[in-house]
C-alpha cells in the first residue's frame, strides 16, 4: 500500500469516527428496536394470572403475542435469556408533570400551568416534550406511564396518560386523557392561616359557588348545543367542559382534606359526573364514605408527611393501605416530575405500611388501567395487551433490584439516560488527577 | 421583696444556663438483635449492653445487672443512630440574609425543642442532626450538631457534646440570587462569590496577624493595646486556624474547584461539600484534598445548577475515595434515610455496609463526633435504631430509636403526646410539592417580595 493511499484510509476513518461521535452526542441514549421478541425461561408476575414459573413472552409488532410455559419461539425472534429474572407489566406513575416540566425554578421550562382560573380547554399533551432528559431517567426505573397533568387555578386543563416512548407527543400518547378539577378547599391552610372563621367560611362558600356557577354555565350550554346541533356560539372554555358534564370525559377531582373530600363526593353525585378523587391525603379518615360512593382514587406521594401535627409520622405511608383495605380502588402517583422514577418506591411503602406486595403492585398496573377505562390494553402481562413490560432482576419495589430490560408499545428500550451514561464516564474519570491542576498544587 | 424574688429567679435562670446541661443517660439490654455494627460486620444473635448511655459489651447471652430493661430484638436489626449531615429542623431561624457575609451568628442559639420534626426525624432512626445555617450567605452562620433527646425542654440538653465546630458557606445560585439579586450587592456572579470568599479570608488573616503583633507587644508592654475585637472575623480566624469544619453548600464542579483553591491560599482543608451534585465531576480532586461529600440520593433537576446531576453521584464519589455521607435537608426526606442510602444499590451497588456508612459513621467522621457515634463499639454512645427487616430494605420498619441508652422513640408505644401541637382543624391541603426545594432557603422570602 502506497502512503498516499495509507493517508488517504486514515482521512477517510477520520472522517468516519467524527461523524459515527457526531451521531452519538446527537442522541440523548442509545436508540430502541422494534421487531419479534421471545423473553425465555422468565419468571412472570402477570398481576392478573399469577405468578408463573419458566416461562416466555412473546412480544411482536408492539403487542404481547403469547405468555405461557409452552410456547413456540418464532424464528425470526430475537430471544433474551431472562434465567433469574423476572418479568412484571410496565408501572404506571398516575399523576406526574413529566414531560411539562424540565427545570424545576426556571419558569420558561414549565408548560403546566396558564394563566387564568378556568382554563378546562389547556391540554397537557401539546406540550409534552417527548425530548425530555427526564424521560428516560424515569422509564428506567419501570416506570413505563404517566399521567402528566396541568395544575393551578380551579380547571386547569386536561391531562394525558402517555408512554415513556416515542419522538411525538401523538407516539407517545397512552389513549386516555381527563379534565382536572381543584375541588375549591375550604377551612384553615394551616397555624399561619390568620383569617376569621367568618372569612374562611366566606371563602370557602365564594370558592364553591364559583364553581357552581360555572357548572350551571357548562349545564346551559350543553343544551344549546344539542339544541343548536352543534352550531352554538363557540366558547373554548365551556365547549371543553361539555364532554365531562355529559359524562364522556372522566374527571380528576383533586381534594385532600376530610371536609373537602365529603363535599367533592357529593359535589360528583349531585352533577352525575364520571370522576377519580386525586390527592386525597386525608382518605383515610373517611375512606367507609369514598367506598360507598363508589368513586376510585389516585393518591400521593406515598412518601410524604403527615397532612396534621396530631397525626403519627406515617399516616401519610398508611393511607393509601387503609383506603384499599376499606374497599376503595386506589391508584398511586409520585406528583413529581424529575424523581417519578422513585414510583415503586412510593409503592414499597405502601406495600410496607398495610397495602402488601400484592395490592401495591395492581395499584401501579392494572388498577390505573382499570380506573383509566384501558384494562383490556395495558395493566397485566397477558396476550393482546401492549407491550409495556420490564425485566428485572426481582421485587421492582427494592432499592437493591436492577432493571434489565424494558419495552415500551413493543419498542425494546436500553436501560439508559443521561445518568447512566454521566455514571459510565466518570466512575473512572480519565484523566484523574492531573497534579498540577489540583488546587494547592500548583 | 417582689423585684428581689424577680432577681433571684433570673440569677437562678442564669446559673443553670450557664452550667452545662446534664443530660439524662439510660441502662438498657437489647438481646438477640442482628447487630449491623458498620465497622466490625454484622453480628448475629447477638446482645449489647448499655450503661450510663454508653455501649458496655457486645457479644452472645451478656450475662446484666438485674432489673435492667430489657428488649427482645430477636429477627431485628440493630443499627447505629442515623446521622443527618444537613438538616434545617429544631431550630427558630435558618438565615441571617441580610449581609453575604455572617460568620458571627450560631444556629444554636435558636434551637426548637418542640419543633415536632424532631420526633418524625426519630421515627425514622435518626438521633443525630447538623443543624444547619441556610445558604443564603457565601458565608454563612456557624451551625449546630444536635442530639433529638426529644422531650428534653431545655435547648442546651440537646447539644451534641464534643462536636467538632462547624459553618456554612454556600456557593452559586442562592448567594447571587439573596445579594445581587434580592439586594443589589455583591455576589451576583460566580466571580463575585469568589471575591467575597476571598476577601473574608484575607480580612480574618489580618485580624489574626493583628492579634499575633499585639501578643507580641504585650510581652515588652503589658499595657499594649489590643486591636478590637471583631467575631466575624475572629470567626474567619478560627476557620483558618482549623478550629471549625467548613460544610459548603454547592452544586458544580467549577465552584468546587474554585473553594478548594481559595481554601488552599488560606491553608484551610477541613471542609464538606454538602449537596455536591457534580461532586462526581471532580471526584478525583476532592479525594486529593481530602475533602469529603454529603450529597442526596436523587435529588435533580428542581434548579438549573443540579440539571447535569447523576443518582450515581454517591457511588463514584465512595469509589473515587472521597467520604460521602447521604443527608436530607428535608424533615419529609429525613424520615426515611435508610431508604436513601439504599437507593445507592440501585445507583450503583454498594455494599451493605458501604450504605449504611453514608448515613451512620461517615456522616459523624464529616462533623467531627465519629469518636462518639456512628458505629456499635463498646465505648461509644448507645444511640442506636432498631429495624423490622434490613434498614436497606424497602420493608424496614423502625420499631426502636435509642439516645444515650433512653428510648426517645417506640414504635410499639408511640403516644399521642409526643406531638405537640393539638389542632383537629389543622390540615395542610396542598403540602406534597412543599418538601422538593431545598430547606437551605427558608426566611429569604422577604428577598423576593418584589416577584411575586
Amino acid at each position: 500500500m502506497t502512503t498516499a493511499m495509507k493517508k488517504y484510509i486514515l482521512l477517510l476513518l477520520c472522517i468516519y469516527s467524527f461523524t459515527a461521535m457526531s451521531v452519538i452526542r446527537a442522541q440523548q441514549v442509545e436508540k430502541s428496536t422494534y421487531g419479534t421478541f421471545a423473553l425465555t425461561n422468565a419468571t412472570v408476575e402477570t398481576v392478573t394470572k399469577g405468578t408463573l414459573k419458566n416461562a416466555t413472552v412473546i412480544i411482536r409488532d408492539g403487542y404481547i403475542q403469547e405468555v405461557g410455559t409452552d410456547v413456540v419461539i418464532p424464528k425470526e425472534a430475537q430471544v433474551i435469556d431472562c434465567k433469574n429474572l423476572t418479568i412484571y407489566p410496565g408501572m404506571v406513575d398516575s399523576g406526574t408533570k413529566v414531560g411539562l416540566q424540565e427545570i424545576g425554578s426556571m419558569s420558561l421550562t414549565q408548560d403546566y400551568n396558564e394563566i387564568g382560573d378556568i382554563t378546562p380547554d389547556m391540554d397537557a399533551l401539546t406540550a409534552v416534550n417527548p425530548n425530555s432528559v427526564i424521560i428516560p431517567v424515569t422509564r428506567v426505573s419501570g416506570v413505563t406511564s404517566v399521567i402528566t397533568y396541568p395544575s393551578g387555578g380551579l380547571f386547569p386543563g386536561q391531562a394525558a396518560l402517555i408512554n415513556l416512548q416515542g419522538y411525538t407527543p401523538e407516539q407517545m400518547y397512552g389513549g386516555f386523557k381527563a379534565m382536572i378539577i381543584n375541588f375549591p378547599s375550604s377551612g384553615k391552610r394551616g397555624r399561619w392561616d390568620r383569617r376569621s372563621d367568618e372569612e374562611i367560611k366566606k371563602d370557602g362558600d365564594k370558592a364553591i359557588k364559583k364553581l357552581n356557577d360555572v357548572w350551571e354555565r357548562v349545564s346551559t350550554y350543553a343544551a344549546i348545543d344539542s339544541a343548536a346541533e352543534g352550531h352554538v356560539d363557540y366558547n373554548p372554555e365551556l365547549a371543553a367542559l361539555v364532554p365531562v358534564y355529559r359524562g364522556e370525559m372522566t374527571a380528576l377531582v383533586e381534594a385532600n382534606k376530610t371536609s373537602d373530600i365529603l363535599a367533592a363526593i357529593k359535589w360528583i353525585k349531585d352533577n352525575n359526573i364520571k370522576a377519580v378523587l386525586t390527592g386525597v391525603s386525608e382518605g383515610w379518615r373517611v375512606a367507609d364514605s369514598i367506598a360507598l360512593a363508589g368513586i376510585p382514587v389516585i393518591t400521593g406521594p406515598v412518601l410524604g408527611m403527615p397532612s396534621r401535627d396530631t397525626d403519627p409520622y406515617d399516616q401519610a405511608y398508611k393511607n393509601a393501605g387503609l383506603m384499599q383495605k376499606a374497599g376503595v380502588k386506589v391508584a398511586l402517583r409520585t406528583d413529581d416530575s424529575e424523581n417519578s422514577r422513585n414510583l415503586p418506591f412510593n409503592a414499597g411503602f405502601a406495600a410496607t405500611y398495610g397495602m402488601g406486595k400484592e395490592e401495591a403492585l395492581k395499584a401501579v398496573t392494572i388498577v390505573p388501567a382499570e380506573i383509566f377505562g384501558i384494562e383490556d390494553e395495558v395493566g397485566s402481562i397477558e396476550a393482546g395487551k401492549k407491550a409495556n413490560l420490564f425485566v428485572s432482576t426481582g421485587d421492582p419495589f427494592e432499592p437493591s433490584t436492577a432493571i434489565k430490560h424494558l419495552f415500551i408499545n413493543g419498542w425494546n428500550v436500553p436501560i439508559e439516560s443521561r445518568q447512566t451514561l454521566l455514571y459510565d464516564e466518570f466512575l473512572n474519570r480519565d484523566p484523574g488527577v492531573t497534579p498540577k491542576a489540583v488546587p494547592g498544587k500548583s | 421583696m417582689y423585684t428581689m424574688n424577680k432577681l433571684f429567679l433570673l440569677t437562678f435562670l442564669f446559673l443553670s444556663v450557664g452550667i452545662h446541661a446534664q443530660v439524662p443517660t439510660g441502662d438498657l439490654l437489647i438481646r438477640n438483635g442482628t447487630v449491623l455494627t458498620i465497622t466490625n460486620g454484622v453480628l448475629e444473635e447477638t446482645d449489647i449492653l448499655v450503661e450510663n448511655g454508653k455501649i458496655k459489651r457486645i457479644g452472645k447471652n451478656l450475662k446484666a445487672p438485674s432489673g435492667i430493661k430489657e428488649f427482645d430484638a430477636t429477627g431485628q436489626y440493630v443499627m447505629p443512630g442515623i446521622v443527618d449531615a444537613h438538616s434545617h429542623i429544631a431550630i427558630d431561624a435558618v438565615n441571617e440574609a441580610t449581609n453575604p457575609i455572617t460568620p458571627e451568628v450560631k444556629v444554636g442559639d435558636s434551637v426548637d425543642p418542640f419543633d415536632l420534626s424532631i420526633y418524625r426525624a426519630l421515627a425514622g432512626g435518626v438521633t443525630t442532626i447538623h443543624a444547619m445555617h441556610g445558604s443564603a450567605n457565601a458565608i454563612g452562620g456557624q451551625c449546630q450538631t444536635l442530639k433529638l433527646r426529644y422531650g428534653l425542654m431545655d435547648p442546651s440538653s440537646f447539644i451534641f457534646e464534643g462536636a467538632s465546630r462547624t459553618i456554612k458557606f454556600a456557593l452559586g445560585e442562592n448567594p447571587m440570587r439573596v445579594h445581587g439579586e434580592g439586594r443589589g450587592v455583591q455576589p451576583s456572579t460566580r466571580m463575585g462569590v469568589e471575591r467575597v470568599i476571598r476577601n473574608a479570608f484575607q480580612k480574618g488573616k489580618n485580624y489574626k496577624a493583628k492579634w499575633a503583633t499585639y501578643e507580641e507587644k504585650k510581652k515588652k508592654n503589658p499595657n499594649a493595646t489590643p486591636p478590637l475585637y471583631n467575631e466575624r472575623y475572629q470567626t474567619m480566624a478560627d476557620i483558618i486556624d482549623g478550629k471549625i469544619i467548613i460544610q459548603c453548600h454547592s452544586y458544580r464542579a467549577d465552584e468546587i474547584l474554585m473553594l478548594m483553591r481559595v481554601l488552599s491560599d488560606f491553608g484551610v482543608h477541613r471542609i464538606t461539600f454538602q449537596h455536591v451534585n457534580e461532586g462526581f465531576k471532580v471526584a478525583p480532586e476532592l479525594a486529593e484534598f481530602g475533602a469529603m461529600a454529603s450529597v442526596f440520593a436523587d435529588w435533580w433537576a428542581y434548579k438549573f445548577e443540579v440539571y447535569y446531576s447523576t443518582a450515581y453521584n454517591a457511588t463514584i464519589l465512595t469509589r473515587n475515595g472521597v467520604v460521602t455521607s447521604i443527608n436530607s435537608d428535608s424533615g419529609e426526606l429525613m424520615r426515611h434515610l435508610f431508604h436513601e442510602a439504599a437507593k445507592t444499590q440501585r445507583y450503583g451497588d454498594l455494599s451493605d455496609d458501604e450504605a449504611l456508612s453514608l448515613i451512620t459513621i461517615n456522616p459523624a467522621r464529616q462533623l467531627g463526633i465519629d469518636h462518639k457515634v456512628g458505629s456499635i463499639e463498646v465505648g461509644k454512645d448507645a444511640d442506636l435504631a432498631i429495624f423490622k427487616n434490613h434498614p436497606l430494605s424497602i420493608y424496614a420498619i423502625p420499631q426502636l430509636t435509642v439516645i444515650d441508652g433512653i428510648i426517645r422513640f417506640d414504635l410499639a408505644n408511640d403516644p399521642a403526646d409526643m406531638r405537640i401541637y393539638i389542632d383537629a382543624e389543622e390540615s395542610t391541603p396542598s403540602f406534597y410539592g412543599q418538601e422538593s426545594v431545598e430547606g437551605c432557603l427558608i426566611d429569604t422570602d422577604l428577598m423576593f417580595s418584589h416577584q411575586h
